[in-house]
């Protein structure tokens, strides 16, 4: 090397350790890309293990505040009494065997331009991709009298599977034979849209055999919602809804279901048109993306708006929002959903390590609702990208709901998908 | 005979590794998403690589990718009873399945064991030897007749309600012999089959 070139030489490898400090110093020295898994739910866990899938010399470090996974999907089913909690918690070994190096910590900001993740424990993590997918937060002040600690002491949202599942699951056990159960359903958009109902639905199945005089009523935000037709059918034939002896009232907006205070002491709930007085109490509270993404300023609104074609975060490079604080209509907030876009992003992320543009996106949502014994039902999309508005559409003439009026054989055969499906996006999630 | 037999053999290898040849070329430079894109999206319900971890979802790793497409082909003409599938085989051309059949058949079909009656499971062998063996080679491995050996059973018995419901479409010469194993065999007949295929592993 003559003492020219060897000069520019140094120069470039000095430019290239200061470039280091900026964050980029893979790309440069072409040493592994690092990738950096913010939550370990649905969306995180699916696209760690597809990185890792799709080039193993990716290094993925996912990073989660909690010891393990406790799925909301399959969550309304405790509230039955048809599986356990415990049936729903998942740990993270399964994703360490695919080298993905899984932490317990929270994480408390993201730094687009240092490229670097701080957590609650004091730890950076650098990053050549950083991927998000925290989950939903609450909108504590929508109903007056409601708060967190309400919430995990005596009026429980169960809205994320965990200790107010079962303290839900307990109070329904130990209420009166007549009880009467009130659930406040939430306003578009918010996590699991047919999942309020379902929940009536699983209540309504355990009270039908132990608390025959049991009501069950659903105070809600909206005057539609998922799936409306096919649980009308199978409250219709499951729980007399309809008939005077409903087990399951359904209260639209348009009918004073909006409610706006609560007073907890006497489990009372004020609506616009009049007073609602239960034994058991569930108030899920109208939703938000979850806090990091606030913290990261990654939010326009309450959620954050992404590149349809990748998940790339519109407001920052290099990050990437997945599930259920994404932005991503006409996709709902499912795990289904969250698991697809996973799949999108992880191979755009790899396209992009190898200076390739990203293919064309494809999405699939498919969500499950079990009604009673032997009544399922499900939704159905396939979806694609319009480049031009950069939305997500359904593909035309295909997707749907169950058909109206199926067999009683189609019905049984959904609730065994159902719960075969569970075990199946928990597999292509961490196992 | 003989020959006809061989010579359908070296036709579906030779098949085979053309297609897993296919299947790890890049995808043809046309717009619209790669075929293993589209095979991710079917692992939520049908396992990562569509090897189903169960109870009733089925397996389709390593399936022919012909019976691949002629079940997804039935199922967007509303040509075979379907919960579901219907709904989600309508939004794919002709090629696309294509491309997602040869994703598929180049996916190792790992198999996870299920419950089984062994008495019934050896009833089943007797008459899967006797009226399925031929079309169903090898105890109903993947092939050009579908993957029966270690399918989960809630399916295998969908399936077989189906046919006999006049729901699904027989394939040629399947009726005949449903029939004399159930002529032999009674009602023990299917679930006898069912538990065989799901005893296999
Ligand atoms: C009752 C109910 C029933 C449902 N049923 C279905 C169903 O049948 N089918 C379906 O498809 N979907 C269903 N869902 C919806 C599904 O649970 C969600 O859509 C899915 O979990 C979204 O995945 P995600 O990755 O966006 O978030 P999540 O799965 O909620 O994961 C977020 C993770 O991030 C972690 N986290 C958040 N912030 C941080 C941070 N700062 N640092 C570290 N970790 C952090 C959280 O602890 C959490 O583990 C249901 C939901 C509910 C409530």
């Amino acid at each position: 090397m003559t003492n020219l070139k060897r000069r520019t030489f140094i120069q470039a490898a000095g430019a290239a350790a200061a470039l280091g400090t900026l964050g980029f110093p893979s790309l440069v020295l072409g040493a592994a890309r690092r990738v950096v898994v913010v939550g370990g739910g649905v969306g995180g866990c699916t696209v760690a293990k597809y990185l890792r899938k799709l080039d193993p010399k990716i290094a993925v470090t996912l990073i989660e505040s909690k010891p393990a996974y406790t799925s909301c999907f399959m969550s309304n089913e405790v509230l039955s009494g048809e599986r356990t909690l415990q049936s729903l918690t998942f740990g993270y070994d399964g994703l360490r065997g695919y080298g993905i190096d899984v932490l317990q910590d929270t994480v408390v900001g993201i730094d687009p331009e240092t490229r670097q993740v701080q957590t609650a424990g004091g730890r950076a993590f650098g990053y050549d991709a950083c991927v998000v997918s925290p989950g939903v937060g609450f909108k504590w002040d929508a109903i007056e009298g409601y708060d967190e600690q309400i919430a995990n002491q005596s009026i429980p949202h169960a809205w994320y599977a965990g200790p107010q599942t079962q303290l839900l699951r307990n109070q329904i056990k130990a209420m009166p034979e007549g009880g009467h159960v009130i659930i406040v359903a939430p306003p578009n958009p918010f996590k699991c849209p047919p999942g309020p109902y379902e929940r009536a639905s699983q209540i309504a199945m355990y009270c039908k055999h132990h608390k025959p005089k049991a009501k069950i009523t659903i105070l809600d935000a909206k005057d539609a919602f998922s799936k409306q037709g096919l649980y009308i059918e199978g409250w219709t034939k499951l729980y007399g809804y309809g008939t005077d002896n409903s087990m399951i009232q359904w209260v639209s907006a348009a009918a004073g279901g909006a409610v706006e205070a609560l007073d907890p002491s006497t489990r009372t709930l004020s609506g616009l048109v009049e007073d609602f007085q239960g034994d058991v109490v569930n108030i899920i509270p109208p939703q938000k993306a979850g806090a990091i993404a606030f913290g990261a300023d990654l939010v326009d609104g309450d959620w954050c708006p992404v590149d349809k074609r990748t998940f790339e975060s519109s407001r920052h490079k290099g990050i990437y929002v997945l599930g259920d604080a994404s932005s991503a209509a006409t996709m709902p907030k499912s795990a289904y959903a969250a698991n697809s876009q996973a799949k999108v992003a992880a191979a755009a992320i790899v396209a992009g390590f190898q200076g390739k543009t990203p293919d064309d996106p494809t999405f699939v949502n498919t969500c499950y609702s079990v009604v009673g014994e032997d009544f399922g039902i499900s939704v159905a999309a396939v979806y694609r990208l319009n480049a031009e508005t950069n939305t997500i559409e359904s593909i035309p003439g295909s997707g749907g709901v169950s058909p109206a009026n199926a067999s009683p054989e189609i019905r049984k055969r959904e609730v065994s998908y159902a719960h075969s499906w569970f075990k199946n996006v928990i597999n292509d999630m961490m196992e | 005979m003989e020959n006809m037999k061989s010579h359908k053999t070296i036709h579906r290898s030779l098949r085979n590794l053309l297609v897993a040849m296919l299947a790890v070329l890049p995808a043809a430079v046309s717009a619209g998403p790669s075929g293993q894109a589209m095979s991710f999206t079917c692992a939520g319900c049908h396992g990562t690589d569509g090897s189903s971890v169960g109870p009733s979802m089925p397996a389709i790793a390593g399936m022919d990718p012909e019976v691949f497409v002629d079940a997804m082909k039935a199922y967007r003409e509303d040509e075979r009873n379907a919960s579901i599938m219907n709904r989600i085989a309508k939004a794919y051309s002709d090629e696309q399945l294509k491309e997602m059949g040869w994703f598929f058949a180049s996916q190792r079909l790992r198999l996870f064991p299920q419950p089984y009656d062994p008495v019934l499971a050896e009833q089943g062998a007797r008459l899967h030897d006797e009226y399925c063996e031929k079309c169903h080679e090898k105890g109903g491995r993947p092939g050009d007749a579908g993957t029966l050996a270690g399918q989960w059973m809630p399916y295998l018995h969908y399936s077989m309600e189906d046919f006999l419901d006049g729901k699904r479409k027989w394939p040629r010469k399947m009726k005949r012999k449903v029939d004399a194993a159930i002529e032999e065999a009674g009602d023990k007949a299917i679930p006898a089959l069912v538990n065989y295929y799901g005893s296999q592993q």
